[in-house]
């Protein structure tokens, strides 16, 4: 899978949730978002480029990648 | 089989629920109050002659045709504009009243061709029929001026308008006013003169017409007349189906001879449309029986390959090989399949089953995921079930509309015609669009207010409606205290309260006045009754979901859910979005929107289909392409869908297409889509097969077949042959027996059968043991999501990354056009290519001028995804800075220049939103050029090697 594709993908789920100001809440969201509408090696991809760089997510998205983990 | 033939009351019925008792001929008769003399007359079977009158329309009492004496009262009143009163005492039939009417009918008939024995009406004629039922014998009158010679209008592909054969019964006049709501029919002139006159004197095809058919069927004499009818004469026999059009789903007669559809008859029974059309449904069913159709299955190796046409025996067996064989090279995730709107419940339902249950992984996607996806998960989210909250019919209640993002008129044109009716009537109007649609402004329709957002604002919009709503106190507490989440609530309402979303703050962003958006909000959350409409304007953003629940909120926090004339109705573009989506057709969910990962759902299709099944989300259709460029996905089976037409980056999606090993493509036409294809199995239209299609308003309506299958079999049968083939037995005999096994796994559809819409012609799910009729109306009583309350979510506004830029300084936005429909696969084959043969650009005067434009030039159209060419239609419909096209057809490359950014939440495409340059150009685009020396060969690689025989 293309990762700048998802990345960018999920940098966009990420700011939709960013708007709850409680960011534990928001990450929460992101991370149950990509389990529940992600293909797995589309989250084996986004968790493999999160693990070796993840500099082009978002903080939210990040965190919500760690989660997956 | 038979015609049986719609009984005509005369006059529309009452409404009302007070009964009023009355005698007529002696027979006692109880009805409600408000119903006319005639109609209480036809009810007990009593049929008073008439001619103007039909119930259809308000009443007119011009034939006088229809008069009755009434005990006590003087003269010889009109029956169809009587209305009934306690105690009357009505004689339909007495030696008086039958000379009148000998009388009347003497007159009409002096100035009327006596040529029924070659007339195209012959046998369905309500003139002839009315000279029979008044004993007419003798006609006195020699005129001397007639208008037996005038000149017939022919210049509708679809039908006929012979003046000479008129009685100025004014039926098709009020038809296109009541019914269509479009005016485009006047009496011309006075007395003798009196003419039936489209526009100005103007022929049909020149006036504002659309087409619809209402005047058609209105007509009682052979003056408006299908040119089917009069090229095959009467039909024979009819069969009431559900049309393969829009999402309105519209009921028709199909009314045959033989196997020859002579006509298409919207059925005054059905609820979606009440007896209306438009000119897809009632005219556009050519497509069927088009030379183009392909009968005969055909495999190849390579796209390079000249097709060769097999048995079905051996076309399913090398498409199950080729399947098996890439499983067992690449996995059993490197396979999927794709579902279409156009497919039947029936059919959507086994394809997913097939995917899950024969292939083994949840790689199944629909149609949907490029329109209406994300209405599904913003509403789920919200509202607890991914559909709109009313029925059509519930529009008449509505006092303010909201109509975001939508052209009804156009795209939805029956349900068009209604809201139409309601603003006549007087309901409110606000129009967000960054178009000037035609609803903003039609005959006795002006829009309140008119949002002119710039494109890809929907969010910043929706919240300074709903800033306004909290801010001045506009809300319904009530209703939000007794049936949303409040703690939900209260954080949403200090989000949109921030100074952000206000107006003011907005107005930069959304071009729009802020004055504007406060009174807005003020009409709409000040209604009585307010209710929101919306379209793909809405969904086909990178925001699409943000909006949608933007939406939800709106309405749950002025209380307009839960009861007629309120709501969130979505305008699903096909016929069976809905279905579609109902079915279990997107990757991560089963039929009835349940979660693959949940363990209990999981159980229960594992034990009905009898075989394990992931627990794991399959990949989404933008997906698929992704994964078969990098080889992890490339086996795919489509049935009915045209993705390398209608889906975005298109460049990418051929791309995609090329580098899979096996795609099988099952239509009725040699699409975009097949040309990529190694697997062409022969589908049949809707006109072949048996089934079920759900419309926007949930209502399940039959499908049923009045032809045979040109290719032998219908699509749900090709599925199961399919599945066999892959070693995943099913042995359904009928679709009944699918859609008895849909009800026994799915608690919304659990009290649905055909026996029940047989009985009831429809029915709206959910339908269940507490619902056993169906729910025309949601959340009456409780949301349904799990507590039964309606849940607020933040809806920050987040600028899309498609920006304009010096190099890319437009924004390009698209849409649909009356005449045609979606890839135009289906009215690009027929006779409607007279009103729209190409896809136009639309830019502002101001924008053309700028680039030296004019009116039919040639100009490029560039994003940063590609390139195309088309011709420009100046115009002030669309703002400055906005360009507009339609995308019906393939040559027009609109999808070269769309990109691939998306929904958030479901990768919806953002099809609405695209920075573009354009420039005046001499010739069409490389893309173009390429594309179509591609197209021509693939079509010589069919020619060589079909014989359709």
């Amino acid at each position: 899978m293309k990762t700048e594709r998802l990345i960018k993908m999920a940098n966009d789920i990420s700011n939709f949730f960013n708007a709850d100001p409680d960011k534990q809440v928001a990450a929460e969201g992101v991370k149950n978002h990509i389990l529940r509408s992600w293909d797995p090696r589309m989250r084996a991809a986004i968790i493999e480029y999160c693990q070796k760089d993840g500099a082009e997510l978002s903080d939210l998205a990040k965190a919500a990648v760690q989660k997956l983990s | 089989m038979s015609m049986n033939k719609e009984k005509d009351f005369g006059t529309p019925a009452s409404q009302s629920t007070e009964l009023v008792s009355l005698e007529i001929d002696g027979f006692k008769v109880q009805v409600p109050a408000g119903t006319s003399v005639m109609r209480a007359a036809s009810s007990i079977g009593i049929d008073i002659p008439k001619l103007c009158a039909t119930d259809s329309v308000e009443p007119f009492g011009s034939c006088r045709l229809c008069v009755v004496q009434i005990e006590g009262g003087r003269g010889m009143p009109a029956s169809c504009t009587t209305p009934v009163a306690e105690g009357l005492k009505v004689t339909t039939q007495n030696a008086k009243l039958a000379e009148v009417r000998r009388g009347i009918m003497e007159l009409y008939i002096s100035d009327h061709p006596l040529d029924c024995l070659t007339c195209s009406a012959n046998g369905d004629c309500e003139l002839q029929d009315m000279a029979g039922a008044v004993g007419l014998r003798e006609v006195r009158y020699k005129p001397v001026t007639t208008h037996l010679n005038a000149e017939k209008d022919t210049s509708n592909p679809y039908f006929s308008f012979d003046p000479s054969k008129c009685i100025v019964c004014s039926r098709c006049v009020r038809a296109c006013e009541e019914t269509q709501g479009t005016f485009a029919l006047t009496i011309d002139g006075r007395g003798f003169d009196s003419k039936v006159s489209p526009g100005q004197n103007e022929a049909f095809m020149d006036s504002e017409c659309v087409s619809c058919g209402a005047c058609v069927q209105a007509c009682p004499t052979a003056t408006l007349m299908e040119k089917s009818v009069i090229d095959n004469g009467q039909p024979e026999h009819a069969i009431v189906t559900t049309c393969a059009y829009c999402g309105v789903g519209c009921s028709f007669r199909a009314e045959m001879k033989g196997e020859q559809v002579i006509r298409m008859v919207p059925h005054k029974d059905g609820k979606a449309n009440h007896g209306h059309s438009c000119v897809k449904g009632r005219f556009a069913f050519g497509y069927a029986t088009h030379k183009d159709r392909i009968t005969k299955p055909m495999i190849r190796a390579s796209i390079k390959d000249k097709w060769q046409e097999v048995s079905w025996e051996e076309a399913i067996n090398y498409a199950a090989s080729e399947l098996k064989r890439i499983q067992a090279k690449h996995g059993k995730n490197a396979i999927g399949g794709i579902t279409s709107s156009r497919c039947t419940n029936e059919e959507t339902y086994l394809v997913q089953k097939l995917i899950r249950a024969g292939f083994g992984n949840n790689n199944v996607d629909t149609c949907a995921r490029v329109c209406h996806s994300p209405t599904g998960y913003g509403l789920k989210q919200t509202f607890g079930e991914s559909s709109g909250t009313q029925d059509f019919d519930s529009v008449l209640k509505a006092d303010v509309i909201m109509v975001i993002g939508a052209n009804p008129t156009d795209g939805h044109p029956v349900f068009g015609s209604l809201m139409k009716k309601r603003l006549r009537q007087g309901a409110k109007l606000i129009v967000v669009d960054p178009r000037e649609i035609d609803l903003v402004k039609t005959p006795h329709v002006q829009a309140s207010h008119h949002l002119k957002l710039r494109p890809s604002t929907n969010v910043a919009v929706i919240n300074a409606l709903a800033h306004v709503v909290v801010t001045e106190n506009l809300l319904d507490e009530r209703f939000v205290n007794e049936r949303c989440d409040v703690a939900s609530y209260n954080k949403w309402k200090t989000f949109i309260a921030q100074p952000q979303h206000a107006p003011e703050a907005s107005e930069s962003i959304t071009g729009v006045p802020a004055a504007e958006i406060r009174a807005a909000a003020r009409l709409y959350a000040g209604a009585e009754n307010g209710a929101i409409y919306y379209g793909l304007g809405v969904t086909e953003h990178s925001q699409g979901s943000t909006m949608v629940i933007g939406i939800a909120n709106l309405a749950m926090a002025t209380g307009n859910l839960g009861r007629n004339g309120v709501g969130v109705n979505p305008l699903r573009g096909q016929n069976n979005v809905q279905g579609s989506c109902d079915m279990g057709s997107f990757p991560h969910e089963f039929p009835g929107y349940r979660h693959v990962s949940d363990p209990a759902t999981r159980e229960l299709f594992e034990t009905t289909w009898n075989t394990p099944l992931s627990p794991e989300p399959g990949l989404r259709i933008p997906n698929m392409f992704d994964a078969a460029l990098d080889g992890s996905f490339v086996g795919l089976y489509v049935e009915g869908e045209d993705i390398a037409q209608s889906d975005p980056d298109i460049k990418h999606v051929h791309a995609a297409l090329r580098a899979m090993e096996c795609v099988i493509v099952q239509d009725i036409f040699l699409n975009e889509t097949a040309k990529f294809a190694h697997v062409f199995l022969p589908g049949a239209s809707f006109l072949e097969k048996d089934g079920t299609f759900t419309n926007a308003e949930r209502r399940i309506s039959p499908v049923r077949k009045v032809m045979r299958p040109l290719a032998g079999y219908q699509d749900w049968e090709v599925t199961q042959l399919l599945a066999n083939a892959m070693g995943y037995p099913m042995n359904y005999a009928h679709p009944s027996e699918i859609m008895d096994e849909i009800a026994s796994v799915t608690p919304s559809f659990k009290g649905v059968s055909y026996a029940k819409i047989d009985e009831l012609g429809s029915v709206q799910w959910p339908c269940n043991d507490e619902t056993p009729v169906g729910t025309p109306i949601m959340h009456t009583q409780e949301f349904m999501r799990d507590n039964g309350k309606g849940l607020f979510m933040l809806t920050e506004f987040v600028p899309t990354q498609e920006k304009v830029t010096p190099m890319f300084p437009l924004i390009l936005t698209t849409g649909r056009i009356l005449s045609q429909y979606n890839v135009g696969a289906q009215t690009r084959r027929t006779e409607n290519n007279a009103w729209h043969a190409e896809d136009r650009l639309e830019i502002h005067p101001h924008d053309a001028e700028d680039r030296g434009v004019k009116e039919g030039d040639w100009v490029g159209i560039k994003s940063r995804a590609g390139e195309t060419v088309l011709r420009a239609l100046v115009t002030d419909r669309v703002q400055p800075g906005v360009v507009y096209t339609t995308f019906h057809f393939p040559e027009s490359g609109a999808n070269v220049i769309t990109t691939d950014n998306s929904d958030w939440a479901t990768n919806c495409p953002e099809y609405k939103v695209t920075a573009v340059q354009v420039t005046k150009v001499t010739q069409v685009s490389a893309w173009q050029q390429e594309y179509q020396a591609f197209s021509d060969n693939q079509l010589e690689l069919l020619e060589q090697g079909i014989t359709n025989g």
